[in-house]
């Protein structure tokens, strides 16, 4: 026995037919290769970073990422503006990390419906949330069902090109648009309704949003808040953007800014910044060019202040929106925790559109998953999920639909390192082999699924570039699951799929 | 958008140098151990006054000779990026002109300190990919992400040309502001920098789960 356990290998070993169990076990964990398999649901920011981090960290993990749709990156496809390309860069990091060899995308594949949570914790030692948030808050007033008022989560993946929101037509031949809420995303629609045609048509915003705002008749855009301008959620990046519109200009109640110019010494200089760019557009006289440039103006824009939503006003009919009746508040408390406090004032603004932009909300995908549904995120201690071993979370499934790319960059690398201290200490047992994405593949293929592999969606990627080249925009995204998932499919250069 | 990149040219520094830029993220990816990928992008030389009065060496013919060497390649990749991204060539270390050495020291987010011998024209960021250092850049040094956040050492920072109001908004976004906080990819060398620290703050665990004050989006 001795002879043949030294210096002869394996080989010898697999032809004894009196192995131990101990020999069993090696010869089954060399086939299988030991290696932590760590599986990711969401193909977005948060899925890439996280991917990206367990990656770098242990030359052993091996990482699956499965999305929903046929295409990848979520939020930086679908949410990011037209006119932001350069956040869009880093999809290329997100492609490196895709095409690592220890790395799988799985486009496609609808965790909770063709597949359950519960069997990918069986085929994966680690499983990771990272769907992000597809819902949104309700305003909550009568009237939010009419003609005419749209989520901001909505009209945003309109004229992004998600396939959910292809059919939402807005209506643009009214003049006013009111916008609810102050944040980016409030600033990025005011931008998308107001912005010249010239520099809209450069960018991949969809071909059918640009025809619809083509023919739109909006020239004036309210961004109404509940509190003051000292708590806008805007960051100024956004707000220079709007005060530098070409062809519009601002229009700010200026008692809204009562006491602001006094409080501007004690801010921290994030919020000093914005404030002082706020009270300048506010309050400052134009000089002469300025001036100018803003008597020429075809369209307007302005914040309202201290307003809540309490009814969207119908038209005679009922058949679309003619309006909005606001409350009228006062703030308690000053800084970040000042509350808006009704005065019992209403005042009643005339639109045709009602943009609600007060936030995203996460949904829960599977019944086996822990879900806070009063904070809409899962529960959970530093990204690993409460209640539940194995399971973790990132992004704005973990800590709320709020952050930039590198908020979320940051929130996603501290999941993954949760994942890789538990690993390192056998919380998170990596020594017994699991078979990840082979089972998960039969299991889909029986269902009658089949998963975009990263090279498919290079063909999509390839076609809607190329789509894009021939009119001047970066690329022209297809605009349906079934137009994906045809591109996806072809074999070979289909000549008939590139000139489409 | 076209296929282009916008030149604004700076001093001394070449602008429109896309193949070394392209040669400094394969160095990204490969010190990462990431798949090697180059993507070939055409730049426009028409605004920079040194194509305009022939003093440019990296003329269109000779970004095609070196182009040969990528192995990858995307179709139509729009680069888009901000100014003074020039940063030596890594593949001419041959004579190594002592005038042009520039020590760095990089303290990373477990404290410890990396020096690394860098070029006068380095560009931080990129620098630190080289390098294996844990500084991302998102958004590939266009001013639109706060990634790649440092803090300078004190006897440095005011050293440093004032930041464009560009990069002081997009600085405003970063946890852990200091007065010595600057963003990585808007640092060129140059010999006064020479000992330069940049240290990469430490992003803390304090992720709210508890709805705390909420970051902008």
């Amino acid at each position: 026995m001795h002879q043949f356990q030294t210096g002869l290998g394996l080989y010898f070993r697999l032809i004894l037919s009196f192995d131990s169990a101990g020999l069993r076990e090696q010869r089954i964990a060399s086939l299988h290769s030991c290696s932590p398999k760590v599986c990711i649901v969401g193909g977005g920011p948060a899925g890439f970073y996280t991917a990206q981090h367990l990656i770098k960290a242990r030359q052993d993990v091996e990482v699956d990422i499965y999305e929903r749709l046929p295409v990848p990156f979520g939020l930086v496809r679908f949410g990011v503006a037209p006119d932001h390309p350069e956040v869009k860069n880093v999809i290329n990091t997100f492609t490196q990390t895709a095409k690592h060899t220890r790395c799988s995308f799985y486009g496609n594949v609808n965790v909770g419906k063709d597949v359950s949570v519960e069997e990918l914790q069986r085929a994966y030692h680690a499983v990771v949330l990272s769907y992000g948030a597809e819902g949104n808050r309700s305003i909550g007033v009568p009237g939010e069902e009419l003609t005419g008022v749209y989520s901001a989560k909505d009209f945003v993946g309109w004229y992004n090109g998600l396939p959910s929101c292809r059919e939402l037509s807005p209506d643009l031949s009214c003049e006013t648009a009111v916008i609810l809420g102050q944040g980016n995303v409030a600033l990025d629609v005011a931008r998308v309704l107001l912005s010249p045609l010239d520099i809209l048509k450069k960018t991949d915003i969809t071909q059918p949003a640009l025809e619809a705002l083509t023919g739109s008749q909006v020239r004036r855009v309210l961004i109404v808040g509940r509190r003051g301008p000292m708590q806008v959620a805007c960051t100024i990046k956004e707000l220079r953007e709007m005060v530098n519109l070409p062809d519009t200009r601002p229009e700010m109640v200026v008692s809204d800014f009562e006491g602001v110019t006094e409080a501007l010494k004690d801010l921290p200089r994030p919020r000093k910044r914005l404030t002082e760019l706020l009270l300048k557009t506010a309050l400052e006289t134009p000089g002469e060019k300025e001036q100018e440039r803003r008597n020429k103006a075809s369209r307007t824009w302005g914040f309202r202040f201290f307003r809540s939503p309490v009814e969207v006003l119908a038209d005679p009919e009922r058949s679309r929106t003619a309006g909005v009746r606001l409350a009228v508040n006062k703030l308690e408390g000053s800084g970040e925790r000042a509350r808006a406090v009704l005065t019992g004032e209403v005042e009643d603004v005339t639109c045709g559109l009602v943009i609600s932009s007060i936030g995203y909300k996460s949904l829960p995908i599977d019944p086996s998953v822990p879900f806070d549904s009063s904070k809409a995120i899962v529960p959970n201690t530093m990204g690993r999920v409460q209640q539940a071993s194995g399971l973790y979370c990132s992004g704005w499934l973990k800590t709320g639909p709020t952050g930039v790319i590198a908020t979320t960059m940051n929130n996603s690398f501290d999941t993954a390192r949760s994942l890789l201290e538990d690993m390192d200490s056998g919380t998170v047992d990596v020594s017994a082999a699991k078979s990840g994405s082979h089972i998960i593949s039969s299991l889909l293929e029986e269902r009658g699924v089949k998963p975009v592999t990263f090279s498919d969606w290079e063909k999509i990627d390839n076609v809607e570039m190329r789509r894009g080249e021939a009119i001047g925009k970066p690329r022209e995204k297809l605009l349906t699951v079934e137009e994906m998932l045809r591109v996806a499919r072809t074999v070979t250069e289909d000549k008939n799929v590139i000139s489409y | 958008m076209s296929r282009r990149q916008r030149c604004f040219p700076i001093g001394r520094f070449r602008p429109c140098d896309q193949n070394r830029i392209m040669a400094a993220a394969a160095a990204v990816r490969s010190s990462m151990g990431l798949t090697l990928r180059l993507s070939r992008v055409i730049p426009d030389c028409s605004t920079c006054p040194l194509y305009k009065s022939k003093s440019c060496v990296n003329s269109v013919a000779n970004l095609q000779r070196r182009s040969s060497f990528d192995s990858f390649r995307t179709i139509n990749r729009h680069l888009q990026t901000s100014i003074g991204l020039y940063h030596s060539d890594e593949g001419s270390s041959n004579a190594e002109d002592p005038e042009d050495v520039v020590n760095v020291v990089y303290i990373d987010r477990s404290g410890q300190r990396i020096p690394v011998k860098a070029k006068v024209g380095d560009n931080v960021l990129y620098l630190a990919h080289k390098h294996g250092i844990d500084l991302e850049g998102a958004c590939e040094a266009s001013l639109a992400c706060s990634t790649c956040h440092v803090y300078v050492s004190a006897a440095h920072f005011d050293k440093l040309p004032e930041p464009a109001e560009r990069e002081d908004d997009m600085l405003d976004m970063a946890p852990m502001l200091q007065e010595n906080s600057r963003l990585g990819c808007q640092i060129i060398l140059t010999p006064e920098l020479d000992g330069i620290e940049l240290t990469l703050p430490k992003v803390t665990r304090n992720f709210y789960v508890d709805g705390h004050v909420p970051k902008p989006h």
